[in-house]
């Protein structure tokens, strides 16, 4: 079972502790999307993550790495293996939703703790909530509910929405519609994954809207835009961060020129630890974190935070260590709420043109101290 | 060289070595592997009726595969949730138990295969190929889109189902248990392949008009095959959803109909043992390689690549005895 | 629901057509003429989008870049064909779905290892930006209207060279009868290169077109492939005329299905149950058009009979 991925931070100072003391190591197991389509986010999580733990300078914490490749069943598996026989006592790492819905449950309750650094279903923040489970980036319905309510104070009073045929997608759409209170001109469910929105955009033309909200991560987004762009429609877009992320932002080019987006995290932020963050993510990987690279950042600041408090073994103590969110963020103040979700803010940023790159520019808050709906319905 | 008997002894072999091996070690994570690997080969066990034996190349058993894991999921969900299945015009409750599922499971495969099965075997050759895969697609689309059942999401089942007499989440009770349907498997199709039905289907993919003359219904046969073929391959989905206590979309995926055909295709065309070498092996490959580097589809691809350019007859007629045959 | 609206569909559904054109033509020929399923037809979309976009990236030029995209794809799709393809014309089918699953895998994974894990940037050139007024009132955006032309053009093009010049005799007679051409004395296996290698170019050229107004990005050619398989179905698997009929018929199902689908269910039941079930269902449209001609015409519709 040898695992070349295996990363330990500073493998000749863990060589002497190891050897040297009975400390106890923290095993962290992290599945994350390598390979194929979504690899640039993964890959983003991924960095953040081993840049924090090799800045912390701890030889304690032992990260197991593998590649989901966002398929659930593969997910699934890596999860058996970490647990069975890495035996890991943190789980983290998984980038989409569906990916989560299948590991997350059966982790937990194998007593496992969860640290998500992206992936927010609103199952596991309500019903399906869970002590051990801890949501460092969002709950899903945050960005857009933001949106909804940069919308609302935009002005707009007439907004055409559209978001892939799938939960996450209906979630955007009910948590946008949550803070907009304009009419709705339109509302378009589209295939997953699919990569043509002429339709979509004649029927934008055709609804007298006076702004558009869309939900499409990943190459979805970068489709859309250009499209939208090359149409001649000229109504503002609201978007979440995802299809305006530095990952993909080059991708789209001048099409997302100005556009505003709504996300808990931007390279402007204005708090030292953004700041080095900022400095030494480009030190070391030589280009500029994304939003996945921050929450990756944040996830393993978290757990390190906690690892200092408390013994990873005593689970009622690492548990309330991590309840306290004792760490700086990247995204300036941290709490956790009652379901385990951030309660952080939420801002509206633009994008904009530095130089040759596009980036984002923070313009406002658009939710502040924003918490999640389904803290009632969670019951642990 | 050693004969294809020996190699299928062999293979058995290490099918109840290493799962006891890995348990007198703990290694439960090998178990889970081996579990995987063996319902896969269940999956591959079936589909290598219709198409090793049948003739018909079908790329679309995910179909089967992910109804036999919607059935489970479903049935678990609702005993999960303590909410019935149906009220009207009878109660219907959800069910843990697996030889009810199980059962659930192979009849409707079997009658999904039969619909299917009804309209394709019309066609053959790519049409066949092209049709079954459109079928398997509409389902994958249509379970996306399925938001009572999780959509894209699926469902999640924490706890795995129970069978009688056995701790399930135990792996090597799981494994157990999954073995012995894949040895049940297994001896069907050899006595199928011998009783006068194999015969004929035999002959029917090697010269149709000769089995039509002698007054065989061609289609009705074929039709059978086909709905036996994908109730094997709905069990391995009730199996694999056990295995993750999780359905998705991704079961009814044409990738996943794809690695069925390439299982086959790895351990050897129409061999009794073929598609449980070719799951053992590919599950290998995709294991150990996974941990080598971030590229490891590229080495898969030139493995994949090497068996089919450099051996006819897959992992078996590499290493078992040439046969003679000319093309 | 509006006369420009309606219209402004109809073109959308054409242009995705014509783009499927490119990508199932090359594929019915290569199955015609060497009766071999190729499953790296995608593989090769990919990699003219990508060549498009390095070349792009480097030089400005959208012109040089979707040179760029034919000569790389169709370089590509030759070596691809003297490497491994040229061993597999005398297996059976399933040797060959092995083998081009197989260089899917090794053509995506090495595309990402070559240029990254993030999409990379294409796009449309300023003069071909921007919407152009139609006759009716009809605005509708330059580049797909030269989509839409370009292929038109090859269609035309193709069809003159398959029915005029010797090559096009070759092709033909290779589809009918495969040993008879190489008994005559041509070079059979060269036929087959250039046969491989103009339909690479044609996926190339399709996935630099297409990935100037969507993203170009690592796994880009399987959707479009199975949508072209579709086609070549429906079409009749080796006929050219089958597959641009093919092409328009799921361009136009798909696109007008998506459309008017939930609102056609809106007449019987609430708007976000029927936008739930109409979008539901136009998802499998092709699916089922491809059933429904399947059923009625088990080789396609230009298909030759069995």
């Amino acid at each position: 079972m040898k695992n070349l991925l295996n990363v330990s931070a500073g493998i000749l100072a863990a060589v002497g502790l190891t050897i040297g003391s009975a400390v106890a190591e923290t095993k962290v197991g992290m599945i994350t999307t390598l390979s194929g389509g979504g690899a640039g986010l993964g890959i983003d999580v991924r960095d953040g993550f081993m840049l924090a733990i090799k800045q912390s300078g701890r030889s304690d914490i032992n990260v197991v790495i593998e590649d989901d490749q966002r398929k659930p069943d593969v997910a699934v598996k890596l999860a058996d293996k970490m647990i069975q026989s890495e035996k890991v006592d943190v789980l983290t790492g998984i980038i989409w939703s569906n990916l989560a819905m299948a590991v997350v449950p059966s982790a937990t309750a194998q007593g496992k703790f969860y640290l998500s650094p992206n992936a927010g279903p609103s199952v596991l923040a309500g019903k399906g909530c869970h002590p051990n489970y801890f949501n460092v980036a969002w709950q899903n319905d945050n960005i857009h509910e933001a949106a909804g309510a940069y919308a609302d104070g935009a002005g707009y009073k007439n907004t055409f929405i559209l978001a892939p045929n799938y939960p996450a997608g209906k979630d955007a759409l009910i948590g946008f519609k949550r803070y907009f209170k304009g009419k709705i001109a339109g509302e378009v469910y589209t295939k997953l994954g699919q990569t043509d929105y002429a339709a979509e955009i004649a029927q934008i033309r055709a609804a007298g809207a006076d702004s558009v909200f869309f939900f499409l991560p990943g190459g979805m987004g970068i489709a859309f835009l250009k499209q939208y762009s090359g149409s001649g429609v000229d109504l503002p877009i609201v978007g979440p961060a995802f299809s305006f992320d530095q990952g993909i932002l080059q991708a789209v080019g001048e099409a997302a020129l100005g556009v505003v987006n709504t996300s808990q995290w931007n390279k402007d932020l204005d708090n030292p630890t953004n700041a080095a963050f900022v400095k030494s993510f480009q030190a070391e990987y030589g280009r500029l974190p994304s939003l996945y690279a921050s929450q990756g950042f944040d996830t393993a600041n978290l757990l390190i935070s906690a690892i200092e408090k408390a013994d990873v073994n005593d689970a009622d103590a690492f548990r309330s260590a991590l309840k306290s969110a004792d760490f700086e963020s990247t995204r300036g103040d941290f709490k956790f709420s009652s379901n385990h979700h951030p309660i952080q803010n939420i801002y509206a940023r633009e994008v904009i043109k530095e130089g040759d790159v596009f980036t984002n520019k923070t313009l406002s808050v658009a939710l502040e101290n924003h918490s999640n709906v389904y803290t009632e319905d969670c019951k642990m | 060289m050693i004969s294809e008997r020996h190699i299928n002894f062999l293979t058995l072999g290490l099918l109840v070595l290493i799962p006891l091996w890995a348990y007198g070690v703990d290694e439960p994570f090998t178990i889970t592997l081996m579990t995987r690997a063996v319902i896969f080969a269940l999956a591959a066990v079936g589909l290598n009726l219709i198409l090793g034996i049948g003739g018909f190349v079908s790329f679309g058993h995910a179909a089967f595969f992910g109804l036999g894991g919607y059935v489970m999921g479903i049935l678990a969900w609702h005993a999960q949730n303590y909410s019935p299945l149906m009220e009207w015009p009878l109660l219907i409750e959800g069910t843990k138990s697996m030889p009810v599922i199980w059962v659930l499971s192979i009849l409707l495969s079997a009658f999904l295969a039969f619909l299917i099965g009804m309209v394709s075997l019309k066609t053959s050759g790519v049409y066949f190929i092209m049709i079954t895969l459109a079928f398997a697609q509409m389902m994958y689309y249509f379970s996306i889109s399925w938001s009572a059942y999780g959509g894209e999401d699926g469902m999640s089942i924490y706890v795995r189902n129970d069978f009688p007499g056995l701790n399930t989440l135990d792996p090597i009770q799981f494994y157990l248990l999954c073995f012995v349907i894949l040895m049940a498997a297994l001896w069907l199709m050899s006595r199928l392949v011998k009783s006068p039905f194999g015969l004929a289907l035999n002959a029917a993919r090697q010269s149709p008009q000769r089995v039509q003359a002698v007054g065989l219904d061609l289609h009705k046969l074929q039709l059978l095959a086909f709905v036996i073929s994908g109730a094997i391959t709905g069990l391995a989905g009730a199996l694999f959803a056990d295995l993750n206590r999780f359905v998705s979309p991704n079961m009814f995926s044409w990738q996943l109909s794809g690695e069925f055909i390439v299982f086959i295709i790895i351990g050897g065309v129409g061999r009794l043992f073929g598609p449980v070498i070719g799951a053992l092996v590919f599950v290998g490959l995709e294991h150990f390689l996974g941990g080598i580097s971030d590229y490891w589809h590229i080495y898969l691809g030139v493995i994949l690549l090497l068996i089919v350019l450099f051996s006819k007859t897959g992992v078996i007629g590499l290493i078992g005895k040439k046969e003679v045959h000319d093309d | 629901m509006s006369f420009v609206l309606i219209a402004e569909q109809i073109l959308n559904g054409l242009q995705l057509g014509v783009m499927l054109f490119l990508m199932s033509a090359g594929l019915t020929l290569i199955f015609g003429v060497m009766g071999l399923i190729n499953l790296a037809h995608g593989s090769l979309y990919m990699v003219g989008a990508f060549a498009a976009a390095a070349i792009a990236g480097l030089t400005g030029s959208f012109i040089l870049a979707l040179l760029a995209a034919l000569t790389a794809a169709a370089i590509a799709g030759a070596m691809v064909e003297m490497v491994v393809i040229r061993r597999l014309y005398n297996r059976d089918h399933l040797d060959q779905v092995l083998a081009t699953f197989a260089l899917i895998l090794i053509f995506s994974e090495g595309t990402r290892w070559v240029f990254g894990s993030f999409p990379l940037y294409l796009d449309i050139p300023s003069y071909l930006q921007g919407p152009v007024s139609l006759p009716g009132g009809i605005q509708y955006p330059l580049y797909r209207i030269t989509l839409i032309l370009i292929g038109v053009v090859v269609a035309i093009a193709l069809g003159l060279m398959i029915s005029k010049t010797r090559i096009g005799i070759r092709i033909r007679a290779g589809e009918n009868d495969r040993e008879m051409i190489a008994a005559l004395g041509v070079d059979i296996s060269k036929l087959y290169t250039i046969i491989f290698a103009l339909g690479a170019a044609l996926a190339g050229l399709a996935g630099a077109l297409v990935g100037a107004i969507q993203s170009v990005e690592v796994g880009m050619g399987e959707p479009v492939l199975i949508l072209a398989f579709v086609v070549i179905v429906i079409g009749g698997i080796g006929s050219i005329k089958g597959a641009m009929v093919g092409s328009v018929l799921v361009g136009l199902t798909d696109t007008l299905g998506g459309v008017f689908l939930p609102k056609i269910l809106q007449l019987f039941m609430d708007i976000s149950t029927a936008t739930n079930v109409g979008s539901s269902i136009a998802s499998m449209a092709i699916y089922i058009l491809m059933g429904v001609v399947l059923i009625w015409r088990p080789t396609g519709l230009y298909g030759s009979r069995l």
